[in-house]
């Protein structure tokens, strides 16, 4: 049967994979070729490269790194982090990843997602959302605060003023491929991921969900799938310190009752 | 040669970097039904909507496939390239497949067993009931993991060399003779795409 899936996600500055501890320091953490293809070994289902360089001119050293990382690697590999045109997109690709991530530049301009869909296969296009729950003030006059949470963008710190379920619909009906929704509110805390909300968004669209943010533990990815219906889930700190064996998380969150690619 | 076909409808870069990085040297990327008539072997890779394919016929590769096949060329579809092997499919009613295998590649249902069933299918599944015999999955173990994203899917036969379980069973390898497809991407399928990449080229 179809099992669950554990991406590792790789944060990526000037080709560089960098860490970032508890919003603080950011600690180059070697090269992203090298730990995409030792996490792949490891087990992971997918691999992750998000983009977190500012300036324009770092696109070239981008599509280097990702030409280098896609040529030893034989799983799923995702970009994200900056594409904000079907040509910066089709630059990824030609590159050597597989599917292509957008989140502020697709709710700035919804057509991207069919407009790199159509060239490259709806499968190939993930919507990321970064959300946020209402806070305290404006939770207490919300019947729902949940299907309140709002869509930020610039790195979870402006909002949108759209509402989190609506635009993941949105981007379905648009031709995203999946959705890969992070909870700022649980980002980088490793307490877990923010189920409730994981689950209101898979119920609302018959594409895949990716879980992120939160993950801390076996028990976590378990429970975001089982309760919060994610169909994978992404994790970036929680391989922190050179782990990059997902073996052994695999097998606790099995033995929790979840399908895993199992042996990997 | 291997004649790798494009047909302009997503990304081939990863099957030839896995061919290349497998051993193959000879590797043309093509739209000639000339190359594909003069290739040892031929490769279809495929994603996007089965609509697209009808520029294979536009091209003259439906003919082309048609004669190398039937010469005894090894052939092999991945993704939408198995199912252009096939009669056709609901997707695109309008644009036939090379018919080489019965049947219609359908839509999965929404629901299955009373629950709910996402689309596209996308993730690791297994490959069940493989065909003792079968070339392309030689030594391959039931039970493997592969990598699958696709929301149409083609009907268990007697050509079917493994099948998949996903709102039912449905087609993951079909292999006649020389005529062989994977609904999965071989090259997005760690150690056992590897192999049934590797098993092709060694045909």
């Amino acid at each position: 049967m179809l099992t669950k899936r554990i991406i590792a996600c790789l944060d990526v500055r000037a080709g560089r994979v960098v860490k970032g501890i508890q919003f603080l320091d950011i600690i180059d953490a070697g090269d992203p070729a090298e730990l995409a293809h030792r996490h792949a070994r490891g087990g992971a289902d997918e691999i992750v490269l998000l983009d977190i360089t500012a300036t324009h001119e770092g696109r070239g050293t981008l599509l280097d790194t990702v030409k280098r990382t896609a040529a030893s690697l034989f799983v799923p590999f995702t970009v994200g982090g900056g594409i904000r045109s079907a040509a910066d997109a089709a630059a990824v690709f030609n590159a050597g990843a597989d599917k292509v991530s957008i989140n502020s530049s697709a709710i700035a301009r919804p057509e991207l997602i069919a407009e790199i869909g159509s060239s490259f296969g709806a499968q190939a296009v993930i919507v990321a959302i970064d959300a946020r729950r209402p806070d305290a003030r404006r939770a207490a006059g919300s019947r729902d605060p949940v299907g309140d949470a709002e869509v930020f963008v610039n790195g979870g710190r402006i909002s949108t003023g759209r509402r989190v379920i609506e635009w993941a619909r949105e981007a379905e009906q648009r031709g995203a491929g999946e959705i890969l929704l992070t909870s700022m509110d649980t980002d980088g805390m490793r307490n877990g991921f923010d189920c409730e909300l994981t689950r209101r968004v898979s119920e609302a669209v018959q594409i895949p969900v990716i879980a992120s943010g939160g993950a801390g533990s076996a028990a976590h990815f378990a429970e975001v799938f089982l309760a919060g219906k994610a169909d994978a889930a992404l994790a970036a700190s929680i391989f922190h310190f050179g782990i990059t064996d997902s073996r052994a998380l695999k097998a606790e969150v099995a033995a929790a009752g979840v399908p895993m690619r199992l042996p990997c | 040669m291997i004649a790798v076909i494009d047909y302009k409808a997503g990304n081939l870069t990863s099957v030839v970097k896995t061919l290349r990085y497998l051993g193959a040297d000879d590797i043309v990327v093509t739209q000639s039904p000339e190359d594909v008539l003069r290739a040892d072997k031929i490769v279809l890779p495929g994603v996007g909507h089965f609509h697209a394919t009808q520029l294979l016929t536009d091209l003259g590769l439906t003919a082309a496939t048609r004669e190398a096949v039937a010469a005894g060329t090894p052939f092999l579809g991945i993704c939408v390239g198995l199912q252009w092997l096939y009669e056709g499919s609901t997707e695109a009613p309008d644009t036939p497949g090379l018919a080489h295998f019965a049947g219609q590649c359908e839509r999965f249902p929404e629901t299955f067993e009373g629950a709910d069933l996402k689309s596209p299918h996308v993730g690791w599944n297994s490959l069940e009931n493989l065909r003792p015999n079968s070339r392309l999955l030689h030594g391959i173990d039931p039970g493997s993991f592969v990598y699958f994203t696709h929301s149409w899917r083609a009907p268990i036969s007697a050509d079917t060399a493994a099948a998949t379980l996903y709102g039912g069973a449905f087609t993951a390898a079909v292999e006649r003779d020389n005529v062989m497809g994977v609904q999965f991407h071989p090259e997005k399928s760690a150690a056992t795409g590897l192999r049934v990449l590797k098993n092709f080229l060694d045909l």
